[in-house]
Formats: structure tokens, C-alpha cells, sequence
């Protein structure tokens, strides 16, 4: 009885009383929800263009951070060194398509996931050997300081990162569905031998989708590495995003969004109500069992279609 | 010339089901196993059989076992790792609970333990496919990690978390703990390793390793004349669990001796599907190509500059590694995504031609 | 020729079936009956509901409403694997065969549900399951035999072509030894030759085995001449029960493939 009550009753006698600190709790979920989004996005940008799961999106976090990190100890300032990230990761965009992706055309999913995990190592490899792997401070000169509002410790730089994710994803909405390019890439998302016969040039497409999630992962790797530092850390949130993704659906992008941000929440809330209970710790794993019962009930996530199979 | 089936005519359907229909692979296989049992122990050095050789025979039951559950049945793991854990644990558990049972027992058991969380963590297999699979059984690699970690009464309440293989003897020999020797280790992880190959093998020729390939390539086909998917899956999870598990006791007790959870973290789950990929799917064969594919190119990595003369800072090399290793991962995907097997099943195709291409 | 034949009681009765996925209906109170050692055949333009036809007879799919009358048990609706156990097999409108594994395994799986030695047994390939494997080989010999495809024997289905492919997947199918058998468009983008050779084994199967089958068919040349009694749908309803030649002159059936204006 009093396991069960410190289970399934205790936690959320104690939401009641502290409803502030609650609300903190949320909040902060919130936001480590929307790196978890941000990641998850590059995730579902790839694989609505190549059908490739690409497992490297994290690395590519850890690479562009260490990037920026690098030219900026080198005296470069932060305006020039943004621009020069954004070139090697285009640039890495074009290798990546050239080197690996073409190549590998028409291989079987597993395989294309397998090469990106190869392509992780080596990211990683090449990331270290030209940047060093000691822990760097990443100073973008937005203050990591609190303030209250009503009662709630809310921090700054948090904010600001928040609304940059969500800059981000407004622009990529309206890159895809306002753009010619965009509108390409949403016609190779659907059918690639279909949107090949009508002419749209799949290398292309490839290489943009690629590049824009490089600078997405740039964008998350900034936010995480200014909050945390830049160490190799950075390229282990590719495996919470997979949670992130069941629950939104592979090809959804706002799945993506919502999907981080509940997992986000839900790991933070547990941790901070349910942990204690089991030894702490429970962030590890949590967000896998949530997603997988999720599963259970909803194979296809949150946004995806069901299917009817036919024989 | 030498590798010709002309005139070996089988004239019974026995005969034609063979483990290895052709003579010339009997004899390969004969000595192989005469070299790896009569010639190595007594030539291999200390460093051999412990940084090379008995790594390599973990790693292959693990292979195999995952080459049964993605291979065969198509359900893609990223949980082997967890497994591992399992089998070590329960072995540790028993071994100092049980200190009179025999350790082979042991191991055994431990491999059943690790079936029965399997096939738990199969469930899902259920419902979900593909890469959605892969990613639920992360749960398992995680959850699994993480218990081990926090409930003392895995590792014996031992403060600094560790778990040890107790010394056990097998017939006189010491087999495991401190004063075990790499020669008798060595003879017990073979021993496992060639009796699992042959029941893998044996159970991927008959019925149970059809049915696991008819729900791998058309699961709806497989249903209609009358294959229980779900069964079938989950037998796979049971049985890729068990090899796993094996893997693990082995891993613990005859190869590091001690270890904390960490030894089977998610990038051993990676390493073994590497393996599997790189190895090839569907082939037995192909877990040991793979096994010894992945266990030995980092090592002739680490070793490879100073065989050349070359001295480098140690960080950079090991950057260096992880990029090469990485870049020669793409590489083979690209050469042969069907993996080493298939490269070798061509070689022996050319090789019955030669010299006569056409 | 073949309407004068003996057939015998009836196997297997479709009664009153409905099936829709959402709110497309795919089947609408279709009934009709099927005879021992019948060949039936079920016609149609594309999308009136023939395959769902199939699919509910074998448990893939749950009609909501009607009921399956099997050998004289009626069922709600069947699971796919107790319709196998039953002895329904089927081949599938397009090539549902195992394709990393050899033809000789494909053949083999058909035998899945008659093998019943256990995994230790299988482990060992000892004794009783070796002994096992070897009866079942013997009886899929026979029908490589029968199918003239002893020459593919080992070779992986991926790679023959689509000719063989079908005659491989209708070995499988007959592998079960059914005693219904159900075939979605056999003969479909085959040439004449191809289609000849199948027409000549679905005949065979009918006559040697005493197999009943259920065809979908679009040539209808083919059917005229190898059915006993076909069945016309069309948008999910039926609209024509009976003999090859009544139907053909049935004013629903020809106003349903020409498009009669009104």
C-alpha cells in the first residue's frame, strides 16, 4: 500500500503544494525539449529527403560547436566565425553526398543508417583531431542570468534559446512551403522515382537538406555547448532524439517539435518527482520506456497516418 | 584446381542437406578447428589470447546471436549490450550464490535468464517494425544498464560497484578468476563458441530458421501459410538473448576478469551490429568475419604506427583511429553491403571456375 | 465441358460479408458458395473488391459484418494462421514470395505447420528432425517434379523471373497441401506461353489433388475456359452468380467492364 501510494499518489500531492516549483520543473523540461526538437528536426529533415535515419545529426552538433568553438579561439570573431561554421558544414553537406550518399544509392535503409554511424566515428575522429577534445566554453555573449516573474526563477539565456528554436523552425516552415526548393524537396519526400521523372534534381536536393541540417545542428550545438560547454558529450543527444521521433513520427516536423518538448518535460518531471524513488537517475532510460509504451498504443505516433496493409 | 565438387555426386537428399555439402569445405573447417584447438593455445602468447583471441570468441557468440535475431528474423537490436549485462549478472550472482555449481551449469542458466528478458523486451516486436524496434529495444539497453547500476543486490552491495568472477573449476582446471589461465580460458570460450555455432547453424538450415526468415522477408506471406509472427519473433528474441547473455558471462568470466556496467554500454550494442552488418546479415559465417573484423582493426590501428616507425602523440592517434575506423566502415558498406560472407561466397564461386573464368 | 463435371458438397460458403476500411466500403453483402473440387472463379474490374474477397476468406482481413462457412464450421472471422491450419493456402496478385531464400526453402515453408519437432531437436539436426526434414524434402521434391522447376531448385527467388517466380509461389501454396486453394491473378503479365503452362497446372492441381480452387482472373479467355462457376463483383457488390457462358451474356456484367452509357 505504501509503495503504491508513494508511486501513484506522492508525487502529485507534492505538484500540488509547490506549484511554482512545479511549474519551474515544467519550464525547465520545456526547454531541454527544445534542443531535443531542434535535434530531432535535422533528424526529420533527412529522412523525409533520403529515407536515410541519420544517426550522425548528433555528431554534426558536436562537429559544428567544436567548429565555431575552434575559429573563435583562434581570434576570429563571432560574426565571421558563424558564416565560416555555416561553410564547413555546407561543405561537409556536399562530401557527404559526393562520398557517401551517392554511392549508396538505392541501398537498403539499414545499411544507409549503418554508413552514418560510420560517418559519426569519423566526424568525431576529424572533429578532435583538428579542434582538440578538452572542454571549451562557448561565450555568444548572451548573460546566463535569473530573474523571477511571479514567483518563478527563469533564466535568460534559456529564453533566448527558446525563441531562437522557435525563429529557426518558423523559417524552415516557410522555406519549405514557400520556396520552389522547398517545394521540391516535399515532392522528393513523397515519392523519389516519381519526383526524379518530373525533373527535380535529386543530388541537389540532397545537398541542401543536408546543409540545412548542418546548420540546424550549428544552432543546437551553439545553444548547448554556451549552456554546458563543448565537449563530446554533445553527440549523445542523437540518442535522445530517437525517443523524440517515435513519438512525433519520423516524417513530421511539427511532430518533431511537440515530440521534444513532451519528452523533454516528461524526463524532467520524472526525474525531479519519481526519481528520488528508485535511486535517481531515471533520465537515462525514461524517455525510451515512455516512448516505447507510446508504441504500444500508437505505433505510427503522434502525427503519422495509419496504414492498411495490402496483399 | 583444387576447389572442384565435379564428380562428388550426392545421391540422397541427406546427404544433399549437409552442414558442407562440398569436401573441400569439410577439410577447410577440419583444420581450422585442429589449428584453433591443437596449434594455438600452445603457440599464442599471453597478449594474443587475451587482447586478440578470446575478445574475438566473445564478441563472435554475441555476433551470432545477433546475426540470428537481425539476420535471420529481421528485427533489428540495439539492445545486445543489455543482454550482455544480463548474463553477466546472472552468472555473478549464481557463481557466488551457488559457489558448488558447476560454472558451465552456470553459464547456461545465465543464458536462459537473459532469454527470458528477451523475450520481455521482444514484446513490442509486436506492434512495431523496423527501425521503430530498433529504437524501443534502446529501453532495454538503458533500463537494463541503469538497474544494474542502482540495486546493490546485483553486484553484492560491493562499494566500489564492480563485480568479479569468483575462481571455479571445471575437471582440475581453473577456468575463471585471477589465477585462471589465458590457455584454459581460451579452450572454454572455443568450446562454447564452436558447440553455439553449430546448434545456430543447425537451426537456421531447418524450421524454425525458415520461418524466421519468411516473417523477415514478407511477413504477411509467412502469416498466411501459416507462421506465427509474433511466436516466431519473440522465439528469435528468446534465442538471440541467450547467445547474448552467453556472451556476457563469457565476457565477464573468462575474458576481464572484473567489470562495472559500462562494459556493456550502448557502444558495445553498436560494435556487435557492426559485426553483424559488416560480417553479413544472414550468415554464420559472417558473425565471425565481422567478429574479427571489428575486434582487430582497432587493435592493428593502436599498433600500426610503431610497426611503421612512425611515433605520434597519443590523443592524436586516437583520433586518428577512430576517423580511419570509422571511414573504412562506409568503405566496406559501400564495396559490399552484403558484407565479408558474400565476399567470400563469390571468391569460392571464382575459385571453382579458375582457371576458366567463363 | 468442365459445367458438365461432378462437383461435390459445399466447402465453403461466403454469407452476407461486408468489409470497409473507414469509410471506403470494399464489400458489400457479397454471398456466394464454393464446391468441393470446384474451380471458382471471381472477376471484376480493377478495385471491385476481389482481393479483399480473398484476404477476408483467409483471416487477413475481419469483415465486419457476414460470416465464413468452412467445411461445414461457420466462422465470425478466421486468423491467418488457423485458415492455413484449416488448409487454405494462396498465392498473392503480386509476388509475395521469401525473397533471400532459395526456391527449394520457400517450397519448404510450406511444410512449417506439418514439422512439429521442437528447438532442441532442431538444434541438435539429429535423429527425429533429420529424419523430419528428410520426409518433407521428399514430398516438396514432388512438387518441384510436378512444376518442372527442379533446375531453380537452389537458386534465391529474388533472382528468377517473373514467370517462374509465380509458378514457385503456387509450389509454396500447394506445398501446404490444401485443400483450398486460392490464386489472385496467376496468369496476370504473363505471355501466352506462361499463361498456357499455368492454366495446364492449376488444371493439373484441380484434377491429381482434388484441390478446390477460387481464381481472380483477368483474362477472360482463361476463365471462360477453365472455371466451373464465377462470380462477377463490381464496386464491392455482387452482380453475376453462375455458369462462364450465362454470365458472359449478362447485361450487368458487360454494362460493368464496358461502361455501358446510360
Amino acid at each position: 500500500m505504501q509503495v503504491l501510494y508513494a508511486f501513484l499518489v506522492g508525487p502529485f500531492v507534492q505538484m500540488g503544494q509547490a506549484p511554482v516549483f512545479f511549474a519551474e520543473v515544467v519550464i525547465n523540461g520545456l526547454l531541454t525539449g527544445v534542443m531535443y526538437s531542434l535535434v530531432a528536426l535535422g533528424f526529420v529533415l533527412i529522412y523525409k529527403a533520403s529515407g536515410t535515419f541519420n544517426f550522425a545529426q548528433g555528431v554534426m552538433v558536436l562537429f559544428a560547436a567544436l567548429t565555431l568553438v575552434g575559429l573563435m579561439e583562434h581570434g576570429v570573431p563571432v560574426w565571421l566565425a558563424l558564416i565560416l561554421t555555416v561553410a564547413v558544414m555546407v561543405v561537409l553537406a556536399f562530401a557527404i553526398e559526393r562520398l557517401m550518399l551517392r554511392p549508396l544509392i538505392n541501398q537498403e535503409q539499414i545499411i544507409l543508417f549503418m554508413a552514418t554511424i560510420g560517418l559519426t566515428f569519423f566526424l568525431e575522429g576529424f572533429g578532435e583531431l583538428l579542434w582538440g577534445s578538452n572542454v571549451k566554453r562557448l561565450d555568444i555573449g548572451v548573460p546566463d542570468r535569473s530573474f523571477e516573474v511571479g514567483g518563478m526563477l527563469l533564466n535568460q539565456f534559456d529564453l533566448f534559446a527558446a525563441a531562437i528554436g522557435a525563429a529557426l523552425v518558423a523559417g524552415l516552415a516557410v522555406f519549405f512551403q514557400k520556396t520552389p526548393i522547398g517545394r521540391a524537396l516535399r515532392a522528393v519526400a513523397d515519392d523519389h522515382q516519381a519526383a526524379l521523372s518530373v525533373g527535380i534534381p535529386l543530388k541537389t536536393i540532397w545537398v541542401v537538406v543536408w546543409s540545412v541540417a548542418g546548420i540546424v545542428a550549428m544552432v543546437a550545438g551553439i545553444m548547448w555547448g554556451a549552456k554546458s560547454g563543448v565537449q563530446f558529450s554533445l553527440s549523445l543527444i542523437a540518442l535522445k532524439a530517437l525517443p523524440v521521433l517515435i513519438l512525433g513520427g519520423f516524417t513530421s516536423v511539427p511532430g518533431a517539435i511537440i515530440g521534444g518538448l513532451i519528452i523533454g518535460v516528461g524526463e524532467k518531471v520524472a526525474e525531479v518527482y519519481w526519481g528520488p524513488l528508485v535511486g535517481g537517475a531515471i533520465e537515462n532510460w525514461f524517455a525510451y520506456v515512455l516512448a516505447l509504451v507510446f508504441l504500444l498504443f500508437r505505433p505510427q505516433g503522434l502525427f503519422g497516418e495509419r496504414i492498411i496493409e495490402r496483399v | 584446381m583444387l576447389y572442384r565438387e565435379a564428380g562428388q555426386f550426392k545421391t540422397s537428399y541427406a546427404a544433399d542437406q549437409a552442414l558442407l555439402p562440398i569436401v573441400q569445405d569439410r577439410w577447410f573447417l577440419a583444420v581450422l578447428l585442429a589449428i584453433a584447438y591443437l596449434v594455438v593455445p600452445f603457440v599464442a602468447d599471453e597478449y594474443w589470447l587475451q587482447a586478440v583471441l578470446i575478445p574475438f570468441l566473445v564478441f563472435s557468440m554475441a555476433a551470432l546471436g545477433l546475426n540470428l535475431l537481425t539476420g535471420y528474423a529481421g528485427q533489428v537490436s540495439l539492445g545486445t549490450g543489455g543482454f550482455m549485462a544480463v548474463g553477466a549478472y546472472a552468472t555473478y550472482k549464481m557463481a557466488t550464490t551457488f559457489p558448488d555449481l558447476n560454472i558451465l551449469v552456470i553459464f547456461l542458466l545465465a543464458g536462459l535468464i537473459a532469454a527470458a528478458v528477451g523475450l520481455i523486451f521482444g514484446i513490442p516486436s509486436l506492434r512495431i517494425k523496423g527501425f521503430y524496434l530498433a529504437v524501443a529495444t534502446l529501453a532495454a539497453q538503458f533500463f537494463l544498464g541503469w538497474m544494474f547500476n542502482k540495486i546493490g543486490w546485483f553486484y553484492n552491495d560491493n562499494p566500489s560497484g564492480t563485480i568479479t568472477a569468483p575462481p571455479r573449476l571445471v575437471m582440475d582446471f581453473m577456468v575463471t578468476g585471477p589465477r585462471a589461465t589465458a590457455e584454459v580460458r581460451y579452450i572454454v570460450a572455443l568450446v562454447l563458441v564452436t558447440v553455439f555455432a553449430l546448434a545456430a547453424k543447425n537451426l537456421v538450415r531447418g524450421r524454425i530458421g525458415r520461418a524466421w526468415m519468411a516473417v523477415r522477408d514478407r511477413d504477411i506471406a509467412a502469416e498466411i501459410i501459416g507462421i506465427r509472427p509474433f511466436q516466431t519473433k519473440l522465439l528469435a528474441f528468446a534465442i538471440s538473448s541467450f547467445y547474448c547473455g552467453l556472451a556476457g558471462a563469457m565476457s565477464l568470466f573468462l575474458w576481464l576478469g572484473s567489470a562495472e556496467t559500462e562494459a556493456w554500454d550502448i557502444n558495445v550494442s553498436f560494435q556487435v551490429l557492426f559485426m553483424v552488418i559488416i560480417g553479413g546479415l544472414g550468415s554464420i559465417l559472417g558473425s565471425f568475419l565481422g567478429a574479427a573484423f571489428i575486434t582487430l582493426v582497432p587493435i592493428f590501428l593502436t599498433n600500426a604506427p610503431q610497426m611503421f616507425g612512425v611515433n605520434m602523440a597519443t590523443d592524436l592517434q586516437k583520433h586518428l583511429e577512430v576517423m580511419i575506423f570509422g571511414g573504412l566502415i562506409v568503405y566496406f558498406l559501400i564495396v559490399e553491403p552484403n558484407g565479408f560472407a558474400r565476399l567470400w561466397q563469390i571468391t569460392k564461386e571464382k575459385l571453382r571456375r579458375w582457371p576458366f573464368p567463363y | 465441358m468442365t459445367s458438365a463435371r461432378q462437383l461435390g458438397d459445399i466447402l465453403l460458403k461466403v454469407e452476407d460479408v461486408s468489409l470497409s476500411f473507414g469509410g471506403v466500403k470494399a464489400l458489400e453483402h457479397v454471398s456466394f458458395d464454393v464446391r468441393e473440387r470446384e474451380i471458382r472463379a471471381i472477376i471484376g474490374p480493377n478495385g471491385a473488391g476481389k482481393s479483399s474477397m480473398l484476404n477476408v476468406i483467409n483471416g487477413f482481413y475481419q469483415p465486419q459484418e457476414g460470416t465464413i462457412m468452412y467445411r461445414g464450421r461457420s466462422h465470425r472471422h478466421m486468423r491467418p494462421h488457423e485458415a492455413a491450419s484449416e488448409g487454405i493456402a494462396r498465392t498473392f496478385q503480386n509476388i509475395a514470395l521469401f525473397r533471400g531464400m532459395s526456391t527449394l526453402d520457400n517450397l519448404m515453408t510450406g511444410r512449417n505447420l506439418k514439422m512439429k519437432k521442437n528447438l532442441l531437436w532442431q538444434a541438435l539436426y539429429l535423429g527425429p528432425a533429420r529424419r523430419e526434414e528428410i520426409e518433407h524434402r521428399e514430398f516438396v521434391e514432388h512438387i518441384i517434379d510436378f512444376l518442372e522447376i527442379q533446375a531453380i531448385r537452389k537458386t534465391p527467388v529474388g533472382r528468377l523471373p517473373y514467370g517462374l517466380q509465380k509458378r514457385v509461389e503456387l509450389g509454396r501454396a500447394l506445398a501446404a497441401e490444401p485443400s483450398l486453394l486460392l490464386l489472385d491473378e496467376p496468369m496476370a503479365g504473363m505471355n501466352t506461353e506462361e499463361k498456357e503452362d499455368m492454366c495446364r497446372f492449376v488444371l493439373d492441381v484441380n484434377d491429381e489433388f482434388g484441390t478446390t480452387i477460387i481464381l481472380i482472373e483477368h483474362d477472360m479467355g482463361v476463365v471462360m475456359d477453365i472455371s466451373d462457376r464465377v462470380v462477377v463483383l463490381d464496386y464491392g457488390r455482387k452482380i453475376a452468380d453462375g455458369m462462364p457462358d450465362d454470365v458472359r451474356t449478362n447485361s450487368e456484367v458487360i454494362e460493368a467492364y464496358l461502361g455501358v452509357m446510360h
